[in-house]
């Protein structure tokens, strides 16, 4: 017992460790699961980009899924992402809503005069109040909510094109089968 | 040397307080409230940072966060519901103390299961000794 004890102890230590190690080179922990998948996305009326007076809220969208990206013009890692939703992301074939988080409204505005609009409708959040409803904690995030209104799959960080065609795409898809 | 010694003590006495303070002031109604608010706080994590905690941390949502936790505070709301909201929204990870359920019983008895099979193992071995160390004496030459 004495002998055999500690090489199956070691073993197993070993194993462990390795484990620990493969498993944070393949999960960034950062990324947070969100609790608000397969849960209505939260309730929420907010001001247009281009026409803050009219606001766009969760009511008037429904019946249709759509993407909300969660973008800024300070944030970095959205730069990354922009040219990926220029162009996959407009292929979608589902409507694009730019959620300006925490920004400047003409700061923003001269972001996507600079580097291209891929959004159908660009809604502001200045203050942030909503996107804590939302859960968000770092741009971008994305969001894509069904016909019933209901958060069904969420990205944290950029999009890359093969994220979208191995990730995005098929979540739309099946969301095409559920409702012909 | 003593005036010296009582500079650092006031500086250290200042520092505690600023750390307290300095971050954001809210307007507290009370001592009491803000003692809370702190406590409530020390508990919560910054979902950007995520080694500090919303009352520590400078980030701007946690910012924000402290903010609907005092807003939430205003409106009446119990530590419970606070956190709650917070889960709701961010998930457990929110929390530094997850809480007990079946997904976490690995994390909370995975020490005390640790510790009773190494008591376990330690016993077993032990049992095989002591008949050697008996056997020992009696081998002893006198």
């Amino acid at each position: 017992m004495m002998r055999t004890l500690p090489l199956p102890g070691f073993a197993l230590l070993t194993a462990l460790f390795g484990f620990g190690i493969r498993w944070n080179s393949h999960h960034d922990p950062h990324e947070v699961p969100s609790p608000l998948i397969d849960k209505p996305a939260p309730a929420f009326v907010l001001p247009r980009l281009d026409h803050p007076g009219q606001s766009l809220d969760k009511t008037s969208m429904l019946g249709r899924p759509y993407l909300v990206n969660v973008f800024a013009s300070w944030c970095i890692a959205c730069g990354e992402e922009h040219p990926v939703l220029m162009t996959a992301g407009r292929k979608l074939g589902i409507p694009l809503i730019g959620y300006n988080y925490k920004d400047d409204p003409s700061e923003a505005k001269a972001w996507l005069a600079r580097h291209g609009n891929p959004y159908d409708q660009v809604i502001t959040d200045r203050s942030g109040r909503t996107a804590i409803d939302f859960g968000v904690y770092g741009a971008p995030e994305s969001f894509l909510v069904d016909a019933g209104g209901v958060i069904r799959y969420k990205h944290i960080g950029p999009f890359t094109a093969e994220l979208i065609a191995t990730e995005l795409a098929p979540a739309i898809a099946a969301l095409r089968r559920e409702a012909p | 040397m003593t005036r010296l010694l009582w500079c650092l003590l006031a500086l250290f006495a200042v520092s505690g307080w600023a750390s307290a303070q300095a971050i954001d002031p809210l307007p507290f109604k009370s001592r009491v409230e803000e003692v809370r608010f702190q406590h409530l706080t020390k508990q919560l994590r910054c979902m950007v940072c995520q080694n500090e905690s919303l009352a520590d941390s400078n980030a701007e949502l946690a910012r924000d966060l402290r903010h609907a936790v005092f807003a939430l505070m205003q409106v009446g709301k119990s530590d419970a519901q606070i956190k709650h909201y917070l889960t709701e929204r961010y998930s457990d990870f929110v929390l530094y103390d997850p809480p007990f359920r079946r997904g976490t019983l690995l994390l909370w008895l995975g020490p005390i299961l640790l510790l009773l099979l190494t008591a376990a193992a330690l016993i077993a071995t032990d049992r095989g000794r002591i008949p050697s160390r008996t056997q020992a004496r009696q081998e002893e030459p006198w």
